[in-house]
């Protein structure tokens, strides 16, 4: 740097490039280059392989190209090492355990015309179910609270015929629940 | 430094500071990064609000635009976030690790010397203990993380032995994946 602060030092400032296209991974938000430390190497693959063809080819030369047009092909991947494929074992584990993740909303009937809604599984989708009842109470504006179930885990239960209701609420509000893992359920009264 | 680190746990407090306070964090982060002259106003203007998001343990982070662009240590030097020196990737300098140390680096742990000394790794430049260094590593065009030398690069070479780089954060980590709104 200059010893002198005036106008002549500005043409003295270092210069740095500036990069604005990396592209990193949909999958594992590294630098694609380094999906391959990701542990979840078949799956960044195929998100490179739709996004940008030039750039998958740079990226896994030793993928050729019959197969990575090949979705199960690619899945028996001989490319990736035995820890790659360790790690995506894991990967997929983890990804297949919270797959199984339901949220069951169950419709009660308590009498003729009376039901409760049961809402069990919230809490695995990191929900807070004190506050998810109290936001089915002032939502709904009806009865809403948190009891412990014959299983011993917590179920919310809503004073209420709104089933419809908390299925289209909890999409809205928590877009961590897929739509695909919510069972609505009809049931007696236990 | 981020390897457990979430915003959830680790944030003690947000808050927008003055003007007063804002100048001095921006010179004193381009008298470290001299190169980004041409680039401050357009990463932290002068009329935005620059937030400082404080951490446990002394940690801040500079926010501007709920981007999280540098950080500080108990009041020491400042480092960019990997996703700024991803985008100015000069501003700092440079040490290599060769392609066996990326997946340790990944995990989190300290750079080993023969990590940079061996075959794949490079050390271009004299620089003295305590420098912040961005982490390159061969094959790899951007880089992996940001670390502070624990020896001089002198003594790297020729001791050889035990830390060589103290990792400060690395794709992957808290920060990396942190996401913090004003
Ligand atoms: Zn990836």
């Amino acid at each position: 740097m200059s010893d002198t602060e005036d106008n002549a030092a500005a043409q003295e400032w270092p210069s740095t490039r500036v990069l604005t296209d990396i592209v990193y991974c949909g999958v594992c938000t590294l630098p694609v280059e380094y999906c391959e430390f990701a542990g979840t190497t078949t799956k960044c693959q195929k998100w490179l392989r739709n996004k940008d063809v030039a750039l998958f080819a740079k990226t896994w030369p030793a993928v050729d190209l019959t197969e990575k047009m090949d979705d199960a092909t690619l899945e028996e991947d001989s490319t990736l090492t035995k820890e790659q494929k360790k790690a995506e074992a894991k990967a997929a584990q983890e990804a297949k355990k919270k797959a199984a993740q339901r949220l069951i909303i169950k419709r009660v009937e308590r009498t003729k015309r009376k039901c409760v809604i049961e809402v069990s599984g919230l809490e695995l989708f990191g929900v807070d179910l004190k506050k998810a009842a109290k936001l089915f109470a002032t939502k709904f504006a009806c009865g809403s609270s948190v009891t412990k179930n014959p299983q011993g885990t917590d179920d919310i239960i809503v004073q209420g015929d709104v089933q419809d209701d908390i299925y289209d609420l909890v999409l809205d509000t928590w877009p961590q629940v897929p739509e695909e893992q919510i069972e609505l359920t009809e049931g007696k009264k236990k | 430094m981020f390897k457990k680190f979430s915003p959830k746990d680790d944030v003690s407090g947000k808050s927008k500071v003055k003007s007063s306070v804002q100048r001095g964090i921006r010179s004193k982060i381009l008298e470290q990064y001299p190169a980004l002259n041409p680039y401050i106003e357009e990463l932290m203007p002068k009329k935005d609000p620059l937030i400082l998001v404080k951490c446990h343990d002394r940690l801040n982070v500079v926010m501007v635009n709920d981007q999280l662009l540098f950080f500080n240590h108990h009041d020491g030097p400042y480092f960019p976030t990997l996703q700024i020196l991803h985008k100015f990737p000069d501003i700092m300098p440079q040490v290599q690790v060769d392609r066996g140390a990326i997946k340790f680096v990944l995990s989190g742990a300290n750079i080993m010397c023969p990590g940079l000394t061996s075959k794949g790794a490079r050390i271009d430049v004299d620089l003295p203990v305590d420098t912040p260094v961005a982490v390159l590593a061969e094959g790899k065009e951007h880089a992996l993380a940001l670390g502070e030398l624990k020896m001089s690069t002198q003594d790297i070479k020729s001791i050889n032995k035990g830390v060589g780089v103290e990792l400060v954060h690395f794709i992957n980590d808290g920060l990396w994946h942190a996401k913090i709104e004003a």
